[in-house]
């Protein structure tokens, strides 16, 4: 049912057009593996979830041909990326890039993982060493009491 | 007359439901049984009135009462019957409905089967579930009633969106919604332990068929969903960490952590505190999901404005079960004793390891999907978080999680032997890296990831198979008593090895996904064009009209060498009524193996404009995930589980422990 919503979204709000056209493929495969690499990473800004890479609508189309267009002007990855963020902002970017904002987004996972395993550890450990808590004055007075009944009992017997 | 006593009914519902929840709780407090009896039967009325309801609705579906609004928006005279039933949960009003007539069934399955349970513990779990079924019986018929009528009766429905008239549609939200609405069984059973402040491998042992009955829909549920998305989205992805994909997969990830911990309280009375909290945490998740999707907060924050009545009674019912749930657990659980110690290399703590990865990958699904939501609020920067974000933290995290799974599952209960086994899975180790190596030497190109994916995917398999052999077969028995060992192996045994090998199915044909070819093309007749170890060409493009489309197809002939394999077709289709355009697919299996046909475009000059997939051993990934359920079914029937649910059986085992004392 979710995904349905989802699907109907995409399929109003798009034209009936193909990701990825046939006249779009840049001869040299290697320039081509990159824009793909590229594009699957980059946002379709008027879908709802999908990269430029896999949708069909016409402005997907036109930042495809833009990027094809800038590699083959010889432009490295990071410099296409960069000036796309200047003309449509961090969103454009699927992978969000380290910094303070998404700091949590990429950091928390992990520091979780690694605070969970540190807390499993210490309990275990505790575990295994059978951990015995420290008697209070009134339980340490108890067992002395005891200790002198029986060796009382036990020196008259 | 049938729309306005279904309508009755409802409210009726929500007034049972109301003394389901507080008569109870009540009796279970102040110990009064005739009170805590009441749980039983008030659950069973609730049931019977929400299902009034829900079959009210479906005959005016059935009957095409266009005087009922909801009707009329999602359904066409002309439809197909089991499209007018699948109908009735295609839209927001008539899921809610679903949603809460799934609750209360599940209260009423609790209700019937619990006889051997304590009754404060059934009294106390059948009211909190009361309290769920309130809410959001409140909500259906404060915000989104279905029964509404229009005043001015028009001719003809709206129809269905085309997209959902297909069988996928029809099954797949109940699937979802059984896994998603199970777990609201769990979590009663926590919070009725929390109010007792008891439990024990009792409890376990109560909450564990639940949770596996729930977590085989999900599953089943998530599965299906994938593969309709493949086959109906004409793209052939069959997981794009959509927000809405997400909503399902947190809570079975919390959800498999929940059924893990379980085991280890019922068998060693561990984990309790911890298992509580799960099963707090993963209906939370649940009802989130449901939140995320029915306020339509992520998918835009827009339309969460546009009703915001129905956003913010959904994030009211979210606070007060989560925010309550979790107060009660801070309250209650110092109070719950501890039990069970175990040494760390041990099944108990391979299973706490399980419980870690599980929830902190939830955690990253978690973060991931809210996290542009919470960083706009609080400092107005947007930002996206796709895919890539996802592979780079789920995923590794599982893979950690599956290496490990063969060794947790050779451990032995209290203090397992890490060199024994070892040893024991050394077999399955050289068939592992036996196979990565023979992937590599066969295949050319794709990423380094693939034949180490599919050498994960047959350590699974091959652990799961080790972790049988070794439990039936000794040196020196005859063939005979290893067939009746295998046979007298308790069937969780057998259930856990099926689901662990499924996942490693899964995992090889995810794997597989790498070496998927991609052939776009304009392509005119006769012309062949080579996808893979095939070879399509356009054998003729035609229009034809169907029951409700017409659609312009373009067919292909499909050839392997020089060995015909067949046609395969891929149409534009115009549905009409809502004249809405959508790409069907072609798909034709070879093997394990799909030949993917999309067209894009049939030219004025005859020519066709399209793409091809092959895609080697993709149906593995729902072949697996089939292979998961059935695990969890071959489980559930286990006798030792059953025996919790009968309370025959368990005066039987009384008795028979009278006789021998």
């Amino acid at each position: 049912m979710r995904r349905l919503l989802a699907l109907i979204f995409i399929l109003l709000t798009t034209a009936p057009l193909w990701a990825v056209e046939p006249d779009e493929i840049l001869k040299d495969p290697r320039l081509e593996d990159r824009a793909r690499a590229l594009s699957s990473e980059l946002r379709c800004l008027v879908c709802q979830n999908q990269s430029i890479d896999d949708s069909h609508a016409p402005l997907a189309k036109d930042l495809r041909v833009l990027v094809r267009q800038k590699l083959l002007g010889g432009e490295s990855d990071d410099a296409i990326r960069a000036f796309l963020v200047e003309r449509y902002g961090e969103f454009i970017l699927l992978k969000p890039r380290f910094s303070a904002d998404t700091l949590v987004l990429w950091i928390g996972p992990f520091a979780l993982l690694v605070l969970g395993g540190f807390v499993l550890l210490r309990t275990s450990r505790q575990n295994a060493a059978g951990k015995v808590e420290a008697l209070d004055s009134a339980e340490q007075a108890r067992l002395a009491a005891l200790l002198n009944a029986k060796d009382q009992s036990g020196s008259s017997g | 007359m049938s729309v306005e006593l279904g309508h009755f009914a409802l409210i009726m519902a929500f007034a049972t439901a109301l003394m389901q929840t507080i008569l109870p709780m009540w009796g279970a407090v102040a110990r009064d049984p005739a009170l805590a009896g009441m749980a039983r039967y008030s659950a069973f009325v609730t049931f019977g009135l929400v299902l009034f309801a829900y079959i009210a609705l479906t005959l005016a579906y059935i009957g095409s009462d266009f005087s009922v609004a909801n009707v009329v928006m999602n359904s066409h005279s002309t439809k197909p019957l089991m499209y007018k039933i699948s109908g009735v949960w295609s839209n927001h009003e008539g899921s809610m409905l679903l949603w809460v007539m799934i609750l209360v069934l599940f209260a009423a399955l609790v209700a019937l089967r619990g006889g051997g349970m304590p009754e404060r513990l059934l009294a106390s779990v059948l009211s909190v579930q009361g309290a769920i079924a309130c809410a959001f019986l409140l909500f259906i018929i404060l915000t989104s009633n279905p029964f509404l009528r229009l005043a001015d009766v028009p001719f003809e429905g709206q129809g269905l969106n085309p997209i959902l008239e297909d069988p996928g549609l029809a099954i797949h939200p109940p699937m979802l919604y059984l896994g998603y609405v199970g777990f609201s069984v769990a979590f009663s059973f926590a919070v009725g332990a929390l109010v007792h402040g008891r439990i024990d491998a009792v409890w376990a042992r109560f909450v564990r068929p639940w949770t596996l009955l729930a977590w085989i829909f999900l599953t089943l549920g998530i599965a299906m969903g994938s593969y309709w998305a493949y086959y109906e989205l004409g793209w052939g992805g069959w997981w794009f960490w959509d927000p809405v994909e997400n909503a399902s997969l947190m809570p079975w990830l919390m959800g498999t952590a929940l059924l893990h911990s379980t085991i280890v309280m019922e068998k060693r009375d561990a984990l309790k505190v911890w298992t509580i909290l799960l099963s707090i945490l993963t209906f939370s998740l649940s009802l989130l999901g449901t939140f995320l999707v029915r306020s339509g907060v992520i998918t835009s924050v827009h339309s969460f404005a546009s009703d915001p009545a129905r956003g913010v009674f959904i994030l009211g019912i979210l606070t007060v079960f989560i925010g309550g749930g979790l107060s009660l657990f801070a309250w209650r659980a110092p109070s719950l004793k501890q039990g069970g110690l175990f040494a760390p290399v041990s099944r108990e703590g391979a299973l706490v390891v399980n419980n870690l990865f599980l929830a902190t990958s939830a955690v990253a699904v978690l973060v991931g999907t809210l996290y542009p939501l919470v960083l706009e609020t609080i400092n107005g920067s947007k930002i996206s978080v796709g895919a890539p974000y996802f592979n780079l933290t789920a995923i590794p995290l599982f893979v950690c999680l599956l290496m490990l799974v063969p060794f947790g599952q050779s451990l032995a209960w209290k203090r397992g032997d890490l060199i024994g086994v070892g040893q024991r899975l050394l077999a399955a180790l050289g068939i592992a890296i036996v196979s990565i190596l023979i992937t590599f030497a066969v295949t050319r190109g794709g990423p380094v990831a693939a034949p180490l994916g599919l050498g994960l995917g047959v350590w699974l398999i091959a652990g799961s198979a080790t972790e049988i052999i070794s439990r039936c077969y000794r040196r020196g028995l005859s063939w005979k008593v290893v067939v009746e060992r295998a046979f007298g192996l308790p069937r969780s045994a057998w259930g856990t090895a099926l689901a662990h090998a499924g996942m490693g199915i899964t995992v090889i044909g995810i794997a597989a996904t790498a070496w998927g070819v991609e052939s776009l093309a304009v392509v005119a007749k006769n012309e062949p064009l080579a996808v893979g170890p095939y070879t399509v060409s356009l054998e003729q493009a035609f229009k034809r009209k169907g029951e409700g489309f017409r659609e312009d197809v373009a067919q292909f002939t499909v050839k392997e060498g020089a060995t015909p394999r067949g046609i395969i077709e891929s149409s534009k289709r115009v549905h009409t009524g809502r004249e809405m355009p959508t790409t069907e697919a072609g798909i034709v299996t070879y093997g394990f193996g799909q030949l993917y046909a999309s067209v894009n475009e049939i030219l004025p000059d005859g020519r066709v404009s399209i793409r091809f997939y092959w895609k080697p051993l993709v149906t593995l990934i729902w072949g697996g995930a089939l292979i998961m359920a059935l695990g969890g079914a071959v489980s559930l029937a286990d006798r030792r589980v059953r025996i919790a649910l009968s309370a025959k059986n368990k005066r039987a085992l009384a008795l028979r422990a009278e006789a021998k004392a």
